[in-house]
């Protein structure tokens, strides 16, 4: 039995549903992140969790216990906020300590465990300052360590690098999987950033308009998305539509040129149209090896990037971006010159939404 | 190009109109208060009201209830304007309105409203007792002073992140007392003090309420003085703009020593 399940868990507003059909398995000590853009249910899904919002259906189950109708308080679970949350009135030490005085712990026994949870986010000597006193970063490490503090048997974390400077927010989050993987707890981690979650998590759930797109590891998320939904929030992709033309080679049409996919589109009906992806690391200027694929088209734009030169190609239609090392040696290629690209059969993923949609 | 120089003369002399408007006539008084000896100045006015028992007596009651209608008035604000931050923001125009009647309701025209409601032979008789029309013109007071009460208390609640705040405190295991008393009130405790004050000041000098409900207050005595003696009034009234000034002053005193709010604000 999974430690945490989420059953057929719905949340229903007065005009439209914010979540649903939401149905998870975290097992103990799993980072999981909640990925998508604002709006998907991701953060609604955490606050039921939390408790803070009742479940129009379903059952969230906690180490085998239904806790779907507990208050926040009950559940043991920590939380840490994209505010932080800080008790501007309390110190450091004060804010840390808060759940453990709450539980009406000995005072020693508060203490040491303050100690122990300032050194653990690297900040022994911060116990008696003000939140007002600190940086962002490390007003959000005294969160996380008030988090952890009261020993919760599922941590959530909700968006909680968002308000933190680019480079601040590279050194916090391997920070935090550090100290995860340290205490070995289970934890979700809602994010709309995409590099986030694939480095920090051991599963990504991928959720659009209330409903998950697709569950997998980070691995399986980037290399195999299977809707368009997926393809294009998770990196960059070039998705390509094409007419199914012979489902068991795996051959389509694209703007009147025919590719083959490695895999994916036995059982789809011949003749519909279906969408497909490639990434744009997987697209080269030079022609794809003597099986790969190969379409004509027309440079439409050049990025120079410095290190990277970005170019856009058109077929018709369709258009794909990719990625080239640039070469101070070549002057890079000029909008409006015929090419061919190339790109492997196995680069060609097969969405499972049909293109219509 | 050279910077504009604008003119500073404007703003000081309407300073300077405002400032005169307000200091004279309070000057005049003040001045009026010393005069009690034929041909210079004492503080005369000032010994004999501050000697007066009634005076003591006086003041020392509406202090007391003043105490009593901040207590009761912070209890019933505080959760009040809380819940409807947190849980019924829709309900907030309807609060506003009724916090704002007493503005609008003659002070004269609620304690009849009273009276007819609360007389002795009513089902509630809270003008029985003495002490129930203690309780009764305390209850008056926590009416008058909601509008200051409420409006303080709310724009403190809107200076921090209330939701955020309770919902961390409820995710560290505290139910809602603990959520209001050791994370809320804390965190508005100056704007819970502008509210007390502006009671105590509200408090301090009401005389209709206390008058129709015949309770021994400061403000009918202020009353009672200024119609029979001469220099004794200014005194009191000089006396009394003292005592707001010191609330005011330790409203500002006392709000200094707030640690920040930015951690918690929007």
């Amino acid at each position: 039995m999974a430690f945490l399940e989420l059953e057929n868990i719905e949340k229903r507003f007065v005009h439209h549903a914010a979540v649903e059909h939401f149905q998870l398995a975290v097992e103990r000590g799993e980072f999981v992140s909640f990925l998508g853009p604002s709006g998907c249910g991701k953060t609604t899904t955490l606050r039921m969790i939390a408790g803070f919002e009742t479940p129009s259906a379903g059952v969230i189950r906690l180490a085998g216990v239904d806790i779907t109708h507990r208050a926040p308080n009950q559940r043991n679970v920590g939380m840490v906020f994209q505010a932080y949350a800080l008790f501007p009135n309390m110190t450091v030490a004060q804010n840390v300590g808060f759940g453990l005085r709450v539980a009406k712990r000995p005072a020693e026994e508060i203490r040491k465990r303050v100690e122990e949870m300032l050194r653990l986010i690297k900040l022994p000597a911060v116990g008696d300052r003000y939140p007002y006193q600190l940086s962002g970063g490390q007003q959000q490490r005294v969160a996380l360590a008030r988090a952890l503090a009261i020993k919760p048997q599922v941590l959530l974390l909700d968006e909680p690098l968002s308000a933190l400077d680019a480079k601040i927010r590279v050194s916090l989050r391997n920070e935090i999987r550090a100290i995860q993987r340290e205490l070995g707890i289970t934890t979700i981690y809602v994010t709309h950033d995409q590099e986030e979650a694939l480095s920090l998590s051991d599963r990504i759930v991928v959720m659009s308009e209330g409903r998950m797109e697709q569950v997998g590891t980070p691995f399986e998320i980037y290399n195999a998305p299977r809707t368009a939904f997926v393809a294009s929030f998770v990196g960059t992709l070039n998705v390509l539509r094409g007419q199914v033309t012979d489902p068991a080679g795996g051959r389509l049409v694209v703007d009147g040129q025919e590719i083959i996919a490695a895999r994916g589109l036995e059982g789809v009906p011949r003749g519909e149209v279906r969408a497909v992806a490639v990434r744009p690391e997987s697209v080269s200027l030079q022609a794809a090896e003597a099986d790969g694929n190969r379409m004509r088209g027309i440079i439409e734009d050049v990025n120079f990037l410095g290190s990277i030169v970005r170019i856009r190609v058109r077929f018709a239609e369709n258009a794909v971006w990719l990625d080239t090392f640039n070469n101070p040696r070549l002057a890079p290629p000029a909008p409006g010159q015929a090419v061919t690209v190339g790109f492997p059969r196995e680069a060609v993923l097969v969405l499972d939404t049909p293109a219509s949609s | 190009m050279a910077p504009v120089k604008r003119s500073r003369v404007g703003p000081w002399l309407v300073m300077l109109v405002g400032a005169l408007y307000f200091f004279v006539p309070l000057w005049g008084t003040f001045e009026f208060s010393l005069r009690y000896r034929r041909g210079m100045y004492s503080l005369d006015a000032y010994w004999i009201v501050l000697n007066d028992p009634q005076f003591r007596a006086t003041f020392g009651y509406s202090t007391l209830l003043a105490l009593a209608t901040i207590v009761v008035g912070v209890l019933l604000v505080v959760p009040t304007a809380y819940w409807v931050q947190l849980r019924l923001p829709a309900v907030r125009p309807v609060v506003e309105f009724i916090t704002l009647l007493p503005l609008v309701i003659p002070a004269i025209v609620l304690v009849f409203g009273y009276l007819r409601i609360y007389n002795s032979s009513s089902w509630v008789p809270l003008t029985g007792t003495e002490s129930t029309t203690d309780l009764l013109l305390m209850f008056s007071y926590v009416t008058l002073s909601l509008p200051y009460m409420y409006r303080a208390v709310d724009t403190g609640l809107r200076a921090i992140d209330v939701r955020t705040l309770t919902e961390a405190a409820q995710s560290l295991g505290a139910g809602w007392p603990i959520v209001l008393f050791r994370v809320i009130f804390p965190n508005v405790r100056v704007a819970i003090l502008s509210g007390a004050f502006l009671t105590f000041a509200i408090v301090i000098g009401e005389f209709t309420m206390a008058s129709l409900l015949d309770r021994p207050a400061f403000g009918p005595y202020l009353q009672l003085i200024g119609a029979n003696r001469a220099y004794e009034p200014s005194a009191l009234a000089v006396i009394t703009f003292a005592i707001t000034w010191a609330c005011l002053a330790l409203m500002q005193l006392l709000g200094r020593g707030q640690p920040s709010q930015a951690a918690g604000a929007r």
